[in-house]
């Protein structure tokens, strides 16, 4: 079973990275992107079987070392 | 006093902190690698700077879990002395030991320059040799040193007296042109509630000797030699 676990800058963290992307985004003459936030995406293979439980194991795995809660929020989606 | 600092892959600045160390102690510390055990009768364990394990998936994040971590947090929960510095810093905050997070630099740049802090918080076992409100100088060299926490989390650091320097300029002014990496409250260093626990980003350890180009860091080794004294 596949996991993916989403790790983004929380909403009220200075995300700069996505800021400079945005800016680029506009050197590029892409008009109209209001706002950019970069994160990183973690792909997991699972020996598990049952979508729950691996969801609440890669939940487990993101909060423990995949994101970092203070500055991160993270989402699982199973595949 | 009995120090070990701890040496990653990828760690690189632990030289200088022996330099550091034994200039204030005579002794060499121990220089342990990720995969040893740490000694029962430390008096201080240092995280020195560096790019452990690549700054893979954040920074600090894989030294934190790193065997050794296991004993530093013992260590810590016994009421070590523990100094982190730069990626030392990180790996405190990523192992829990630190409350916060270190993000990417404002500018995104890495930034290699000197920089000015003020002493917030004087008379620990890292800051005794300085007056509260004393300014010096020390090297940075970092791409992630923006230091984050919740309101409330700044509060109580401020509150609590656990702020030890900010970024200031050379005249011990707070404002946002010293504040270069882009740290919440020019913070640049703080304090575990039982004092014990220092992380900075800034290398204190390379103005050590006026053959670097100063002594600006020296009191913090010497309030360390201090400490222990006896030992």
């Amino acid at each position: 079973m596949k996991a993916r676990v989403y790790v983004m800058p929380k909403a009220g963290v200075l995300d700069p990275q996505g800021k400079a992307i945005g800016h680029a985004l506009e050197g590029l003459g892409f008009a109209g992107v209001s706002d950019v936030r970069a994160g990183k995406v973690i792909e997991l293979d699972l020996a598990e079987t049952d979508a729950a439980k691996a969801k609440a194991a890669a939940e487990d795995m993101a909060r423990k070392l995949l994101a970092n809660t203070v500055i991160e929020s993270f989402r699982v989606e199973i595949a | 006093m009995k120090s070990a600092v701890i040496v990653f892959p990828g760690t690189n600045r632990e030289r200088d902190m022996r330099t550091a160390l034994k200039r204030v102690t005579g002794r060499d510390p121990l220089m342990l690698f990720h995969r040893e055990e740490l000694p029962k009768d430390l008096d201080l364990v240092v995280l020195a700077g560096g790019f452990s394990y690549g700054d893979y998936l954040r920074c600090g994040a894989m030294a934190a879990q790193s065997p050794i971590m296991r004993d530093v947090k013992d260590f810590a929960a016994k009421g070590g002395h523990i100094l982190g510095v730069c990626n030392g810093f990180q790996i405190l905050i990523e192992a829990g030991l630190l409350p916060g997070g270190l993000l990417r630099n404002a500018s995104l740049r890495f930034l290699s320059m000197d920089c000015h802090m003020r002493v917030e918080r004087a008379g620990t076992a890292f800051t005794s040799r300085w007056q509260k409100g004393a300014i010096f100088r020390a090297p940075m060299a970092h791409g992630d040193g923006n230091y984050f926490a919740d309101d409330a989390t700044l509060d109580r650091l401020e509150g609590e007296g656990l702020v030890a320097f900010r970024y200031t300029d050379e005249n011990g002014t707070v404002t946002e042109a010293a504040n270069r990496n882009g740290s919440a409250r020019n913070i640049a260093g703080i304090l575990s509630p039982n004092l014990r626990i220092c992380g900075l980003m800034p290398h204190p350890e390379d103005l050590v000797d006026p053959l670097m180009g100063g002594t600006d860091g020296l009191p913090m080794f010497e309030s360390l030699a201090d400490a222990f004294v006896a030992a």
